[in-house]
């Protein structure tokens, strides 16, 4: 008796192979959108910035524990007064077009990072005034003043490096081809579609590299992306929370999890414009009723499966500049009703503007519920993301869900959200003691300063709360079984050393 | 013929002016700052600035539009602000993909609708129209996502069949092509079938009562002929409008059903733009798709001509 599945599979099959043979070593991994820009220096989605992973080494990487290590810099000293940072970089190192890279490829493309027009990595360096060239492999970053978290951000795609040659003969149309010196160079892109990258021969740390070619499928719906994972269509990607139950009941993929960097928390509008004459935008007891009100880890419990931190700070309870004498608040009703009483606010009414996102609506939800008992009437507002922001700018909120992607160093998760006047801090929050310490942390090196400059910046912060952070979301990958050397880093890129498909 | 050619086309311009001014106004109606939306999640006012200067985001409406429309008269239709190429290339690229989902959606709908709809039509008011008809109804009520991705857990998921998304061109692997396409074409041809098939059965109904057919059956004609040669060729001119108008659908994108199968065509680059806010790709996908529109109906009415000698006077 004919087996007709199994003809229909043998014919299909069939035509999917026909097309020709498959690179033996291409490793294929999910995207959760299409990137924008590949340029380092004008790119500006976190995507963008998982693909250059492959293509463009920077000056420093991180480790496992988020520590500063090696890439095309080998070594690295301060000077005395901390305003200069002299970078040995590491010799016979190439760009793909075969131009070394030396201290002038470095001096070019810090100096195209802080000055070219539209350039989103300006903000990162803006503490370097120039860059000396010492000899052929050592440079000179000079500051105008002490900034510790410089190395953090050279370890980011501020630190970027990119031939010469070939982005002074693109201009701005470099990211259509970018030229760097990563392990994998730039083969083809079709918007939305596919990126395809190839090894690069000359790579300075080819042994790592077990890999020919990587190509990048931006597939935006989870479940698609999923089930492309499933039926052996991607080798690798991340997946949210909600779908770990899905993956976990199929033998084919594997998993793993990292801690990230990022937060996600209620960014409260304090004093910018109308919105903010609340009881809620006025009254520091008002907030801390709302966040004694919230159950972190209910909330993690029921909008993600218990898979995330929960957290009451910039960072997460397991990094180093976590403040640990002022630990995640417990639940308590009474106290809240009590701190609600006090401000004579008993019932706030507070407007809650999140995005269309039905993991960001749920969450929001739970919030509410638990708010409810408090006596808060919380409404809720789903906002297109881009509307969203708009408002959030111009003040137009008094409480807005939203996260943050996460930074290296502690200072990228609070300096220019919190303190008074940066660009992103839309409650428009500003205390001159907060901002004293947080400067202060900028300009020493050594982690145990810092931290003592952090904890008196906490102090103000978790009871002014502008921000009431909940909890800080973990990278969360599925890989087909063939894949093996795979380790997950806090900042959420994939990187290709060591990967390699059985 | 010509008079009745040259006409429609003198309506051409003036049409692709009222499109391009509707699309333009109410672009700037959608809420969020464009500049903002694209400057990243850092938003550095120098970057913001910067974009706001470069796109002309700054400038009074009247002058944006006439900045814009003055490049499309020249071939410019502009350069997307999110991933810095010419919006004319990104349409370029596009539309070959959609086009061909189009096409392989009609043929499905073709291929299933008008054979069921002429039975329908014959058998009227027996089990074979009532299973037509229930047929129809499930094409039409089933939502696109739904569909295309209960077919991708079965189909690739479980069976392991086809690629459960992505797009292959026809010029790198033909069967690869067809493999990545089948399932979105059926989803899109089998709601397009019910509706073909609903206005193939009523046209064909009251053309088979027409008195030339009673002469065509007395005359002896085969029922086959009098079906397929006499009365279909009438029932065809409102199936041929509606076509024509479901291809010109297509054309614009099926967004749901790109984005399911993460099918890189219009109907993606559209939603992307419009979440992103990058007014030129919109407007230049927009006028495509009116060009398109227009050029279609253009065809059906030269159908129609072709089939109906009446209306070629």
């Amino acid at each position: 008796m004919i087996n007709w599945r199994t003809l229909i599979a043998t014919c299909l099959f069939g035509f999917t192979l026909s097309g020709g043979a498959a690179v033996a070593q291409t490793l294929r991994i999910g995207l959760a959108e299409d990137p924008d820009m590949l340029d380092p220096t004008l790119s500006r989605t976190f995507v963008s910035y998982v693909v250059r992973t492959a293509l463009c080494d920077k000056l420093f990487d991180i480790g496992l524990e988020q520590e500063i290590v090696p890439q095309l810099a080998s070594q690295w000293e301060w000077t005395d007064d901390k305003r200069g940072l002299v970078i040995k970089l590491r010799p016979g190192v190439k760009f793909h077009d075969g131009e070394p890279f030396d201290a002038v490829a470095a001096k070019f493309s810090i100096e195209r990072h802080l000055t070219m027009p539209g350039s989103t990595r300006k903000s990162d360096i803006s503490a370097i005034s120039r860059v000396e060239i010492i000899d052929d492999h050592t440079a000179k970053l000079v500051m105008s003043t002490p900034f510790a978290p410089l190395l953090a951000q050279l370890a980011t795609s501020a630190g970027t490096m990119m031939s010469p040659k070939a982005a002074q003969a693109a201009g701005e149309n470099f990211g259509s081809h970018p030229v760097c010196a990563g392990p994998f160079k730039f083969v083809e892109r079709v918007v939305q579609d596919r990126i395809v990258l190839e090894r690069f021969a000359d790579y300075w740390d080819k042994d790592k590299i077990k890999l020919d070619r990587i190509v990048y499928l931006p597939i935006p719906d989870t479940t698609v992306r999923l089930a492309n994972l499933q039926s052996g269509g991607l080798d690798l990607t991340q997946v949210a929370a909600t779908d770990l139950d899905t993956v976990r009941k199929d033998p084919r993929p594997k998993l793993a999890a990292v801690n990230g960097i990022g937060y996600s928390g209620i960014t409260i509008n304090v004093a910018n414009g109308e919105r903010s004459k609340t009881p809620f935008g006025q009254d520091a007891r008002v907030r801390q009723a709302l966040e004694l009100s919230i159950d972190r880890e209910a909330l993690n419990q029921v909008v993600f499966n218990g898979e995330y931190q929960p957290g009451n700070q910039w960072v997460p309870p397991t990094n180093s500049y976590y403040d640990k004498e002022r630990p995640i608040p417990a639940r308590d009703i009474a106290k809240a009703k009590a701190l609600l009483a006090a401000a004579a606010a008993p019932n706030p009414v507070v407007a809650m503007t999140v995005t269309n996102n039905p993991v960001v609506l749920q969450t929001a939800q739970v919030i509410q519920a638990m708010a409810k008992e408090s006596g808060f009437d919380m409404r809720i507002q789903a906002t297109e993301f881009a509307s969203a922001l708009q408002l959030s700018a111009k003040g137009d909120f008094e409480a807005f869900l939203l996260g943050w992607t996460g930074r290296i160093d502690p200072d990228g998760n609070i300096y220019n959200l919190i303190t008074c006047n940066s660009p992103f801090n839309d409650g428009h929050y500003c205390s001159p003691e907060v901002d004293r310490e947080l400067d202060a942390a900028r300009g020493v090196e050594a982690r145990v300063d810092r931290m003592f400059h952090y904890r008196i910046a906490a102090e103000h912060l978790l009871l002014d709360l502008p921000i009431i952070y909940l909890y800080h979301p973990k990278w969360l990958y599925a890989m087909s079984a063939r894949l093996s050397g795979f380790t997950s880093y806090p900042d959420g890129l994939i990187r290709p050393q060591g990967l390699r498909l059985d | 013929m010509s008079t009745f050619l040259l006409r429609r086309l003198a309506l051409v311009l003036p049409t692709l002016f009222f499109v391009s001014l509707l699309v333009f106004g109410l672009q700037q109606l959608l809420p969020g700052d464009a500049a903002l939306a694209l400057a990243g999640e850092e938003r550095d006012p120098g970057v913001v600035a910067f974009l706001r200067h470069k796109y002309h985001l700054d400038e009074a409406l009247p002058v944006r539009y006439v900045l814009w429309l003055k490049g499309v008269l020249s071939g410019d239709l502009g350069e997307s602000i999110r991933i810095k190429r010419p919006v004319r290339d990104l349409i370029l690229e596009k539309l070959p993909v959609t086009a061909e989902l189009a096409v392989l959606a009609i043929v499905i709908a073709l291929s299933i609708g008008l054979p069921m709809g002429i039975l329908a039509a014959v058998k009227n008011d027996s089990a074979v129209d009532y299973a037509a008809t229930m047929t129809a109804l499930w094409g039409r009520s089933i939502p696109n996502f739904w569909l295309g991705i209960l077919l991708i857990l079965l189909f690739s998921v479980e069976w392991g069949l086809l690629p459960a998304s992505g797009f292959v061109s026809p010029a790198e692997s033909l069967s690869r092509n067809l493999a990545t396409l089948i399932m979105p074409a059926f989803v899109l041809g089998n709601a397009l079938a019910a509706v073909l098939m609903r206005h193939t059965r009523s046209a064909m109904l009251e053309v088979l009562s027409a008195d030339y057919v009673r002469t065509a059956r007395a005359k002896g004609l085969s029922e086959a002929q009098v079906v397929l040669h006499h009365a279909l060729r009438n029932a065809l001119v409102p199936v041929i409008t509606l076509g024509a108008l479901e291809f010109g659908e297509l054309l614009s994108g099926a967004v749901l059903t790109e984005q399911v199968f993460t099918i890189p065509g219009f109907g993606k680059l559209i939603v992307d733009a419009v979440f992103n806010r990058d007014y030129a790709v919109v407007q230049g996908v927009v006028l495509c798709t009116a060009i398109a529109f227009i050029l279609l109906n253009l065809i059906a009415d030269f159908a129609y001509a072709l089939v109906n000698p009446r209306l070629r006077g």
